[in-house]
């Protein structure tokens, strides 16, 4: 039965099975491949996303769960890659493979939503679930408060839109 | 060794379209020496790289190498416009597809990159500034010398002349390229874009989540595939249920590979669907009648209980004797014994190993994220029965790989996939796939028994090592006149030249061997991350039974005279006596008061020319919970750090990757994989690691090397050697999980 939810803001419907996991319905359905698979036991954080605007697993979401609900993934975090997290993490080069990091980058702004100003502890309890291989855990939480600063001196005026490397 | 170029490289010049040139340069094919192979032979030459300027001035430099996370993907180009003098914000990157015959070695691996680039890529954007300025002096008839050029621009102050490049790219297409061995490299303290901290190029791709990984690859039509192995390593699919699976959801085809056709791929049974989930979830219903093949006998227990027999046993080999080791220790002052044991692992990288093939009319295209993409095109060429010109092959990113994409095991299975069903096809592993059915890096065992004189020092080293040599294998035949041998399993073996030896008289290295049919192979820094645990914590064991602080110890050590016979190449005790004084000077060893439980640990470690020494400052608590405070990293990879914001990642994903191999074990029982996941696989999390991790470079003056694995191994013993600091308890096996300690 076609499931319609909110993907980044447009309303999309979706005919696969009830128990299909979000992830494969926006990487294989929708072709949104933004979002990764690392482990498909909910252990990496790679296929984190929004739904309601909490971080939750994609691999553990199925499609079920998220009718009528808004979903947003890392393609549409922002409408030009300006988000804070994304600007701190271009910033300070936070990246090696970058493959897990929508999933960091979605859970980091997850918790900047409920917390804008995180302790190291916040960030240690809110980050803790999402593994990275290459091991960019520092700067990871350096992002995470470097994209405090960002959102402190972008508002409250348009941050003009960062020039595409 | 001798990374000196051949200077024999030659320059070709081609106009472009609209406007323009491209060049490329000649070399050969360094790495391929370095793997030891083609060495004693002159390798043919080869294209090596080309740059392309058009008429706005818009440089686009070729990115040879496969991008794994080691930021090679602006390193290599960042060494040709400095050269080139080149405005780095007009530098546009593009990957390249595989073409040897364009652009040489294309590869990763060895952290070598670096050094067999530094010379010939610079020599690139050297060659085309240098035609640029002569395109310049001809339109404006003034001697090429009294031409200079700012970035991106050629200027001619006599004149008051000045140009962009673009305007001179295509004039500059028509001149003869220089000989490169007149041209004129910078002066370091010229440099513009060398030494400048250099943001990754693909970040705006990867936090805006667009594609750019190997499976994210779409191309029209695509079928996703997974493929079934057999539990037990290597073996063969004989039959299967597969009508009853063809008819389940979403599935369009499921057929059996009976057997491997080379480059490590194997038996198994391909499910293909226009999801992978569909594929996925089918497998679940898949019922397969398996040949389990000889693998069932490899057991992780039972290699222990035979290594710990083996080692009360004649050895099988000898690789390194220097005077009388037994004799030494026999008469020595204190004796110290131990046995230390590290477990099988698996690579782990983010992004399961994965690849996608069309193949059509004869032609196979191929997006394939692959550590050694030339090493598979001759193995699918003749899997296929088509030529390697009919190959196209593809270099997307890849979400991490630490060695595991040096094999292209899954490559091959696409490729053969692709052919069997005639239509484009993703193979993507899963997790569990990946965790069982990898190359592993080698457990290994070392009985290691030392003599200290009364002064303290260290008379007489003997070590028996026992480690794998490939099941059912044929003997390798010996070389000048010695005894055929038989072949080692993969990265299991221990270097004649590893530290300590050369610097103690008496040292004796002995090998026994045990058969494995389980593959193993490199793991990023390849032996070294297993044996520095080995050699660094039996030196601090020593260094404490002799009463020494264990910093002054290998000072004391590394001080000694090297022993020159059989001395092999490369150690350079003065490099590393720098970075370890560097080490405990920014560490404050010796002058920093710790609290009960906690404690420092020292270890240092030379592979893939760089020279690492490492602090690590732990906590442990009663419950034997570390925490890991903070660690100090001195490293000399010669005198130019290439990119220094990458170069810092790569130390932090050194010491990162180094502290989750801590707790990481890959358990064989019976040929099958014990750990399928990371529930049972543990990698170290943010909160696990260290806050800081301080990295200090020692500039020596030798030609700069590769960072990708170096910094890796001392870190496994500076912790494990911290924790003896910090309880007293001596850790000679890994994982520490087996000894009740857990991150905190």
């Amino acid at each position: 039965m076609p499931v319609t939810f909110t993907l980044n803001g447009k309303a999309t419907t979706v005919d696969a099975p009830a128990e299909m996991p979000l992830l494969w319905v926006l990487r294989d359905v929708l072709n949104f491949t933004g979002t990764k698979y690392g482990c498909g036991i909910g252990q990496c954080g790679a296929c984190t996303v929004h739904l309601r605007g909490r971080a939750v697993r994609a691999c553990q979401t199925p499609l079920s769960n998220v009718s009528g609900a808004a979903v947003v993934t890392i393609e549409g975090l922002s409408a030009d890659g300006t988000h804070p997290v994304q600007q701190a993490w271009e910033k300070l080069d936070v990246p090696e493979c970058g493959y897990c990091q929508a999933g960091q980058i979605m859970a980091a702004s997850a918790l900047l939503a409920v917390r804008p100003a995180p302790t190291d502890a916040d960030i240690d309890a809110a980050m803790n679930t999402n593994l990275c291989r290459c091991g960019t855990y520092l700067r990871i939480r350096e992002g995470i408060h470097e994209a405090v600063r960002v959102a402190a001196a972008s508002t409250p005026t348009m941050k003009q839109s960062k020039e595409a490397k | 060794m001798n990374l000196s170029l051949d200077r024999r490289s030659f320059l070709r010049v081609t106009a472009i379209a609209g406007g323009g040139f491209m060049l490329a340069s000649y070399l050969e094919p360094l790495d391929l020496l370095a793997q030891g192979r083609g060495r004693g032979s002159a390798p043919p030459l080869s294209p090596n790289a080309f740059v392309s300027i058009d008429a706005n001035g818009i440089v686009t430099i070729t990115a040879k190498n496969p991008e794994i996370g080691q930021g090679v993907k602006q390193m290599l180009p960042m060494l040709i416009a400095e050269e080139l003098d080149a405005d780095w914000k007009d530098v546009r990157i593009v990957q390249a597809d595989l073409d040897a015959a364009t652009y040489g070695s294309q590869s990763a691996g060895g952290s070598f990159a670096t050094p067999s680039n530094w010379e010939p890529m610079r020599r690139i954007g050297a060659a085309a500034r240098h035609m640029l300025v002569a395109a310049a002096a001809q339109s404006w008839t003034v001697p090429a010398s009294e031409i200079t050029t700012t970035p991106g621009r050629l200027v001619h102050a006599g004149s008051g002349r000045s140009a962009g490049y673009g305007e001179f790219a295509s004039a500059a297409a028509r001149l003869a390229p220089p000989d490169q061995d007149t041209l004129v490299l910078k002066d370091s303290k010229d440099y513009r874009i060398i030494g400048q901290p250099v943001p990754g190029v693909d970040n705006h791709k990867i936090v805006t989540g667009q594609p750019l990984f190997g499976s994210d690859i779409k191309v029209p039509g695509l079928l996703y595939a997974v493929y079934q192995r057999c539990p037990v390593y290597g073996g063969k699919a004989l039959s299967a249920n597969l009508d009853a699976i063809k008819a389940l959801p979403g599935i369009t085809h499921a057929f059996i590979i009976a057997d491997g056709v080379g480059g490590g791929s194997m038996s198994g049974v391909a499910i293909l669907a226009n999801s992978w989930w569909y594929a996925e979830s089918a497998r679940t219903q898949l019922k397969v009648t398996w040949d389990n093949g000889s693998a069932t006998s490899d057991s992780s227990a039972d290699f222990a209980t035979r290594a710990a027999e083996l080692a009360t046993e004649t050895p099988h080999g000898t690789s390194r004797q220097d005077g009388d080791a037994d004799t030494a220790i026999a008469g020595a002052a204190k004796m110290v014994e131990a046995a230390y044991a590290y477990p099988f692992l698996t690579h782990a990288p983010m992004e399961p190993p994965n690849a996608t093939a069309s193949f059509k009319d004869g032609k196979l295209e191929m997006w394939a994220g692959t550590q050694q993409p030339g090493g598979v095109v001759n193995t699918i060429a003749t899997a296929l029965g088509i030529t390697p010109d009919d190959i196209t092959v593809h270099l997307p990113r890849m979400g991490g790989s630490f060695g595991r994409r040096l094999y292209n095991d899954y490559v091959v299975e696409t490729a053969l996939i692709a052919k069997e069903v005639g239509v484009p096809v993703q193979l993507r592993w899963s997790r569990e796939d990946e965790m069982q059915h990898d190359v592993f890096r080698p457990a290994g065992y070392h009985f290691l028994k030392a003599g200290l004189d009364a002064g303290g020092q260290i008379s007489g080293w003997r070590n028996h090592f026992i480690s794998f040599n490939v099941a059912g294998a044929p003997p390798v035949e010996g070389r000048n006149g010695q005894p055929a041998s038989l072949r080692s399993a993969g990265s299991s073996t221990l270097s004649g030249t590893e530290f300590p030896a050369r610097f103690i008289p008496h040292f004796a290295t002995h090998t026994s061997l045990m058969p494995l049919t389980v593959t193993t192979g490199a793991h990023r820094a390849p032996g070294a991350c297993a044996i520095s645990f080995v050699m660094q914590s039996f030196l601090d064991e020593l260094a404490h039974a002799a009463g020494k602080d264990p910093v002054q110890f290998r000072l004391d050590l590394l001080a000694r005279p090297q022993i020159a016979e059989g001395a092999g190449g490369g150690y350079d005790a003065e490099r590393m006596t720098g970075v370890l004084t560097l080490v405990a000077e920014k560490s404050g060893w010796g002058r920093r008061e710790l609290p009960a439980g906690s404690g420092l640990g020292v270890a240092f470690h030379f592979s893939h020319r760089g020279y690492f020494a490492e602090v690590a400052e732990v906590s442990v608590d009663a419950n034997k919970r570390i925490r890991v405070n903070k660690v100090w990293v001195a490293g000399d990879i010669g005198r130019q750090i290439i990119n220094p914001l990458n170069a810092e990642s790569q130390v932090h994903s050194g010491v990162i990757d180094g502290m989750s191999q801590l707790m990481q074990e890959i358990d064989v029982q019976g040929g099958q994989i014990a750990q399928k996941n990371f529930d049972t696989y543990p990698v170290l999390r943010l909160r696990q690691a260290p806050p800081e991790i301080e990295v200090h470079w020692l500039l020596s003056d030798n030609d700069p090397t590769g960072l990708g694995e170096p910094s890796l191994p001392p870190i496994l013993p500076a912790i494990t050697n911290a924790l003896y600091t910090a309880t007293g308890t001596r850790v000679r096996s890994l994982p520490l999980s087996k000894h009740g300690f857990s991150w905190r």
